[in-house]
């Protein structure tokens, strides 16, 4: 069981949250100018990778805030938490082949 | 010419203390091209290498796999195999599949112990119900044998189970398909391994893919640890890496790889014959030949490559199958592990030409890769050697999260994703 | 019979003989035997029969590695299959049945097997069994699956109660051997909070029994931070250092006592681990080495020291280390002669020789044991020479007679938990072992795990281990003195000896006893190219039982590095899984029983509900009044009174477990206006509006109103389904794309209670009992909102209709809502008033062509449902952008249409739309029915469907087929409104 770091209540058990995907994805300012294809890349094109991920994850039994982690998704070590809207820290992750 | 198995053959290698049996397949050095390589040596990429050789008279075929056969969710899955799947195109896919299935040993000449126990889905509810009913209706009209049973017939069937009336999930009903049931998950892996090594496919284990060779927007060989190896085609089946693959490649995947839990109990005499799912609670168990539970969970709810199974998993799981079966508590889990699917926005797999042409990519099975490997690898072939999908594949394209053509099967598995 | 009870030492007490009986006969034992201890004691040296070939088993261990001597330990619903009698503490009155046999242990007809032993080679089973038709394997398993499968589980239910612990702390010691309790002490000196965890029914490893572990647990025991927690096995580690452990609170009595679990599940979460799990031993393999009377040499040790009990008679030793000598010197102070010493190796250093001067045992140097001798028990043994390149030679064979026989092949160190945690395992040459890898998490290992196996070091290990992981935490360690144990001269660095056989040696030589898979059965996996460690475990199922290799493993490893010509690292090693030892299922499932298994939401009128004989109905974790009937009404017949009683006058049903989300601030209008596909930007000031939500791929997600209190809060109702998917994804949306919102949600569902008032008389009912609305048709319009109250409770009043009759949704503090419910069903007794469950609320809105979770499954689209009109054209919202593309607006998508039965009989939920000419077998589905319904309102039996071409084929007939039960009803297409079309009821 993952222990979480909520930046709002600190330390708690993985069934305290919900994953809630790839983080960074952003949605498109201009709708309207978006090809179906365009559409579907942001809808379900996720980056699905072995190593480093930046995701997002929220305090769903605690605060109900959202927040991003990069994790690795090999050794599911979280390798940083930080707010919303922010752009990650940096960060040496392992690669893997 | 590899010699046929037979009680007959065993007899005679008795007698010659086992000192004559033939390797089960060649472990061969790569050639320097193919006419198709298979990138996965998993039951799907062995059985389209098998179909592809045996059906479309391919000659040149070679099986890369970066680990060793059916080491990844082939080895790991809970075996359980049907076909009731809700939409026609799924049922139709999976019910192909069953019918090979139920020709494997034979045509393989490898005995993959294919059980057709029956495969039980509870209903807890009144909406399991009608879902239920709908989905074994809609069976009946695509021909695939599906019967309802209501509360005392599923007691009648698995006498174990408590029907936990007025409970908080009493057992209100199940589907019941006679012709599912389990298989033996690594003979599904040896068995096509040993017969695409008889029609003369390599299979190249410990051979890791680094990369495509791709001009032109054509796929022409692949980059391994091994070296480069040309070929004409290219078919991608490495499950929970397809992401990783698809990368190499240069295009992305609407798939998520996240780890299935699974565990077996210490092995018990005979004490449930049929396959029970519950898709309520999440949990699914069988009973293997050698006597274990083999017992399922959900999902996990993020990413994950590591192939292991996690505390809080196996508990919620193990309180959902005690309260089915009550007397199971006082068993012991021997052995619990994760295996790593690729799941698809709307549960159904990708079977489909990609971006870059002679590239194939056949993933996304989620939690029904097994089941559906027969079909699996014979669809596969087809669409490889046609250089377009076949009628029964024809809807799992890549392109179907563009178009919206989705083929929605949430709630099909017994675990929804 | 060859084991006996010494006439003194051993931990046991032999003021408290215990009875006990195996196989239905009796013995006695003492307070402090195991169950295996005690039959020794006692003679008996058959203990269960192998997997495959019902070969006669005895002991092979005295813990948990033990791969023989499995029992069914109780009976009834007790009754516990594959317990290794070796880790069975005595109880008195304990009963024990053998397995796997029939009909006796001494006589198993199943036995013949060995005759056709020759064929039983691995996997010979994916050889055979594929004829003469495709289903005579269902033929072959049932007999394969009546001989497979150890023992018999019980059919009763569990009477026991099992607990969960959730514990922290600084330091996690397992294993309480001597590296244990010193890295325990260490710790605890920090202040650090230490839980030392040991699988054994006492604490202490190794030095059980002794002074200065009694005093070093005695000081351990009297600290507050520190918890000694014996008989708890730490079986997985897990990520972020969470372990789990299972505590056998009352397994070594007959019954727990009252109020008392079995067993207690640990959640351990750690800073730190230090792993003191200790080593087991290896045997050397040899002709027949299966027979009862072979066993590993510390084993051998632990029944004399332990439980004063001489494993035989005639004792011979094989060993290829010096730590066999540690179990002679044990029987030589025990009186318990030892004939004859067999070692591996051609010079023993002086120590060892001292031993074995000492116990008067012939020593023979430089030979090995090449096959055991007997029928169902050993006689003796025949010894060859040894040449460490060769091999054991060809030859000339001396036979000694012996009734048993420590093996001795080296160590085994218990690496599972740190292989579970860490990298790969590292191979350790001269030690011939895998130790553990490099942590990646916070853990550190001490004493025989990592290969020490020197008392002394394994004492200074342990300081250190605890120290550092003290350390680790911040925290400032003391030094501690250890006891004061002299380095031993004994050699643990074995001759790498794993076959002893000689080339044509004689007798089957098992690898794995419990599964049968023997040296040749390796050689044939080899042969058949099965030669990766995961394909030989897998083909020949070596480690895959229940003891899950825990002797074998290694042995296995080295025989396949044989054949391959490579060395064993070069061949692999598994990665060890959870669990170490086998773990109830019972202790993992813990307290989540029956109504703890998931919660229960119950709304404010539940038990009002319950009292007044409403049948309950789960939705998600609720529990819904379904229907109330009256005398001996069926579902269908009290539906229908009720569904009439509300068209006719009026009824009222509890609508609480509706989502209800608080939406407040500056933007919640533009908020809204963005989530939902029909426009909230313009909505006045109470009133009410329905709104449809879709996912971002543009199908259906889920429908509601949605209320304005005032210019910046609304509520918002959500589908009970949805209600939790609905406030993640608003959070969500706040958080991830539009920040700059200044919109505020909560979830208000537990804070509101909610009911539906909906008939003709619903206006005069609520009139009468609301204290300061004016409820006419002009104060209080169709979808208008109004606060107020009924009898001094504020509620909120709107004006919406589901039934399509004149109807509120009475809301009020769920505090009230029973005695809102109450008076309000009071007021309307003069009207007949009925309260009315979700069968009756699913008939009136299938009746006027409502929509609902059936047809909002997800897959269908606003214009599937003909509610196109709903997507706005004038705005972007979510879903918006690709509600266009061609799967979305495919004409051949299924459309929502209504059906009437045409020859009254009932539509059934689940039923497929066929053409009426259709002959072809299976006809082609063109469609399902969704919801059905008798309805009183039209007087026969209706549904709503999703069809191909829908519309256009309204007027229709069609057969709604049910091939399950070989049904067909014809049916008619009509409009899915089927009541009151023109909507003139609710707007009075």
């Amino acid at each position: 069981m993952l222990q979480i770091t909520c930046p709002h209540c600190g330390a708690r058990a993985e069934s305290e949250f919900h994953n809630g995907g790839e983080a960074h994805i952003e949605r498109p300012k201009d709708p309207a100018a978006l090809t179906d294809a365009e559409w579907a890349e942001f809808v379900f094109l996720r980056d699905n990778p072995k190593g480093l991920l930046l995701e997002r994850w929220n305090h769903t039994q605690g605060c109900r805030r959202w927040f991003n982690v990069a994790r690795d998704t090999v050794t599911y070590e979280i390798l940083a938490v930080y707010p919303m809207g922010s752009q990650p820290p940096a960060l040496d992750p392992r690669r893997y082949v | 010419m590899t010699p046929r198995y037979s009680v007959f053959s065993l007899l005679r290698n008795a007698l010659s203390y086992h000192e004559n049996w033939q390797q089960a397949w060649r472990s061969p050095e790569p050639k320097a091209r193919y006419d198709v390589i298979i990138v996965g040596g998993g039951g799907h990429g062995l059985a389209t290498a098998y179909y592809l050789a045996k059906l479309h008279g391919i000659k040149s075929i070679a099986v890369v796999e970066r680990g060793w056969l059916g080491g990844g969710n082939t080895g790991r899955n809970t075996t359980i195999v049907r076909s009731n799947y809700l939409w026609d195109q799924s049922a139709a896919l999976y019910e192909h599949a069953m019918k090979l299935w139920e020709g494997l040993s034979q045509d393989l000449n490898y005995n993959v112990m294919f059980s057709q126990r029956g495969v039980l889905n509870l209903a807890h509810n009144q909406h399991d119900l009608r879902e239920t009913l709908r989905r074994v209706n809609a069976n009946r009209l695509n021909g695939i044998d599906s019967e309802f049973l209501n509360a005392q017939q599923v007691k009648e069937m698995v006498p174990i189970i408590d029907l936990r009336e007025g409970g908080r999930y009493p057992v209100l009903g199940a589907s019941l398909q006679r012709r599912g049931g389990t298989a033996r998950h690594d003979a599904v892996a040896w068995g096509y391994a040993r017969g695409a090594d008889a029609l003369g496919v390599d299979i190249i284990q410990e051979c890791a893919v680094n990369g495509f060779r791709i001009e032109n927007g054509k796929v022409t060989g692949v980059e391994t640890s091994k070296g480069l190896i040309e070929a004409d085609k290219v078919g991608v089946v490495t499950a929970g890496h397809s992401s990783v693959m698809a990368n190499m490649a240069g295009f992305r995947l609407p798939v998520q790889s996240v780890p299935l839990q699974a565990l077996v109990s210490e092995p018990v005499k005979p004490i449930i014959d049929t396959v029970v799912m519950s898709g309520a609670v999440h949990a699914y168990v069988s009973q293997s030949d050698k006597g274990e539970l083999v017992i399922g969970a959900g999902v996990d709810g993020y990413i994950g490559y590591g192939q292991r199974g996690s505390m809080q998993v196996t508990e919620e799981t193990l309180a959902a199958i005690c309260e089915l079966f009550p007397l199971f508590r006082r068993m012991r889990m021997l052995r619990q592990w994760g295996g790593i699917v690729d799941v698809c926005p709307d549960a159904s797999p990708i079977l489909s030409k990609t971006p870059v042409q002679n590239l194939y990519l056949n993933c996304g099975w989620g939690t029904g890769g097994f089941k559906a490997t027969p079909g699996s690898g014979w669809a596969f072939a087809h669409t490889i050697a046609k250089d377009e999908p076949h009628e029964l594949n024809a809807a799992f394209t890549l392109d179907r999260f563009r178009t919206g053509f989705l083929i929605d099967e949430h709630g099909a598995a017994a675990v929804a994703h | 019979m060859s084991g006996y009870r010494l006439s003194s030492g051993g931990q046991i007490d032999r003021a408290r003989p215990l009875s006990f009986a195996f196989d239905g006969k009796r013995y006695q034992g003492y307070a402090g035997d195991t169950l295996a201890s005690a039959l020794l004691a006692n003679g008996v040296d058959l203990f269960g029969r192998s997997f495959k070939y019902h070969r006669p088993r005895g002991l092979f261990s005295a813990g948990v590695e033990e791969p023989n001597a499995l029992v069914t330990l109780r009976s009834g619903a007790r009754a516990e299959p594959n317990t290794r009698a070796t880790v069975v503490e005595l109880y008195d009155g304990l009963e024990a049945s053998s397995q796997n046999r029939w009909p006796s242990l001494a006589f198993d007809v199943m036995a013949m097997n060995q005759l056709a032993g020759p064929l039983f080679s691995a996997g010979f089973y994916y050889k055979t069994f594929m004829g003469p038709t495709r289903k005579a394997w269902m033929l072959y398993e049932y007999f394969i699956r009546k001989a497979a499968g150890l023992g018999a589980g019980t059919l009763l239910p569990d009477p026991d109660r099992y607990e969960e612990m959730n514990a922290f702390c600084d330091v996690l010691v397992v294993g309480a051997g001597p590296a244990g309790l010193m890295a325990a002490t260490a710790a605890a000196s920090s202040g650090a909070r230490v839980i030392l965890a040991d699988e054994q029914s006492a604490l202490g490893g190794n030095l059980r029994g002794s002074a200065s572990a009694q005093e070093n647990l005695a000081g351990l025991a009297a600290l507050d931070n520190v918890t000694l927690l014996a008989r708890t096995t730490v079986y997985g580690y897990y990520d972020d250092n969470t372990l789990g452990a299972v505590e056998r609170v009352a397994d070594h009595v007959a019954a727990p006592a009252e109020g008392q679990p079995r067993e207690r599940h640990w959640t351990i979460r750690a800073k730190q681990v230090v792993l003191a799990t200790g080593a087991i031993e290896r045997p050397i393999i040899f002709g027949d080495n299966d027979k009862p009377g072979v066993m590993l040499a510390d084993a051998g040790r632990l029944y004399v020291e332990r439980h004063g009990v001489a494993p035989g008679r005639r004792v011979a030793v094989f060993a290829n280390n010096d730590g066999a000598y540690r179990s002679v010197a044990a029987l030589t102070t025990a009186g318990v002669a030892v004939s004859a010493i067999v070692d591996a190796r051609r010079e023993i250093g002086a120590e060892a020789q001292a031993i074995a001067a000492a116990s008067g045992a012939e020593l023979l140097l430089g030979q090995v044991v090449t096959r055991a001798l007997g029928g169902q028990r050993l006689s003796g043994i025949e010894v060859a020479a040894f040449d460490p390149v060769q091999g054991a030679r060809d030859g000339a064979q001396r036979q000694i007679s012996a009734d048993c026989l420590l093996v001795s092949g080296g160590w085994t160190p218990t690496i599972h938990l740190a292989s579970q945690a860490g990298g790969p395992a590292r191979w350790d040459d001269s030690l011939t072992a895998f130790l553990p890898g490099e942590a990646s998490q916070p853990w550190r290992a001490a004493g025989a795990c990592q290969g020490t196996l020197d008392s002394a070091a394994c004492f200074a290990e342990g300081a250190q281990a605890g120290a550092e992981a003290a350390r680790a935490c911040g925290l400032s360690p003391n030094p501690v003195s250890l006891p004061g144990a002299k380095t031993e001269p004994l050699a643990d660095v074995p001759l790498p000896v794993w076959d002893a056989r000689p080339p044509h040696g004689k007798g089957k030589a098992f690898v794995d006893l419990q599964h049968d898979v023997t040296a040749s059965d390796i050689s044939l996996a080899h042969r058949e190219g099965f030669r990766s460690v995961e394909h030989l475990k897998r083909y020949t199922t070596l480690g895959m039982a229940t003891d899950q290799g825990k002797t074998s493993n290694v042995t296995g490893l080295a025989l396949m590095a044989r054949e391959r010509k490579l060395s064993i690292p070069e061949v692999g090693t598994t990665r060890f899984r959870p669990p170490y030892t086998p773990v109830s299922l019972g202790a993992l499932a813990g307290q989540a029983r029956g109504s703890h298994f998931r919660p229960t939401r119950r709304t404010a009128m539940h038990d009002w509900h319950v009292e007044n004989g409403a049948e309950m109905q789960a939705a998600g974790l609720w529990l819904r009044p379904r229907i109330y009937a009256q005398g001996s009404e069926t579902v269908e017949q009290a539906y229908s009174r009720e569904a009439r009683q509300v068209r006719a006058s009026v009824g009222m049903v509890d609508v609480s477990t509706l989502g209800k989300i608080d939406v407040q601030g500056l933007d919640a209008a533009e908020f809204l206006n963005r989530v939902y596909s029909n426009g909230f930007l313009k909505l006045p000031e109470g009133k009410a509006r329905y709104g449809l939500m879709l996912r971002e791929d543009g199908f259906l997600w889920d429908d509601g109103t949605t209320w304005r209190l005032s210019e910046t809060q609304f509520l918002m109702t959500t589908t009970t389904a949805n209600a939790a998917p609905v406030l993640s994804q608003l959070e969500f949306l706040l958080a991830a794309v539009w920040p700059e919102l200044k919109v505020a949600v909560t979830s208000v569902t537990e804070q509101w209670a909610g009911m539906a008032v909906s008939g003709p008389k619903s206006r005069e009912v609520l009139a009468s009992v609301l204290d300061d609305l004016d409820m006419s048709n002009e104060a209080l319009p169709f979808m208008g909102v109004r606060k107020g109250h009924l009898n001094g409770l504020p509620v909120l009043v709107a004006r919406l209709s589901f039934s399509g009759e004149l109807a509120y949704e009475v809301y009020c503090g769920a505090h009230h809502g029973e005695a809102v419910w109450s008076r309000i069903l009071e007021a309307g007794k003069p009207f007949g008033m009925i309260p009315y469950g979700v069968e009756a609320l699913g008939t009136l809105r299938i009746e006027k062509g409502h929509v609902a979770g059936p047809e909002l499954d997800g897959r269908t689209t606003a214009e599937d449902l003909g509610l196109a009109g709903m997507t706005s054209r004038k705005k972007h919202y979510i879903g918006s952008s690709m509600l266009k593309r061609e799967g979305l607006t495919d004409p051949a998508r299924l459309k929502l249409v209504g059906f009437v039965s045409a020859d009254g009989g009932k539509i059934r939920a689940g039923a497929h739309l066929v053409a009426a000419n259709d002959t072809s077998s299976p006809p082609r589905s063109l469609g399902h029915i969704t919801s059905t319904t008798y309805s009183p309102a039209l007087e026969k039996y209706i549904a709503l469907g999703l069809l191909e071409d829908g519309p256009e084929r309204v007027g229709e007939k069609l057969v709604a087929t049910y091939p399950l039960k070989n049904i067909d009803v014809d049916v008619e297409v009509v409009s899915s409104h089927f009541f009151d079309p023109e909507g003139s009821r609710m707007h009075v």
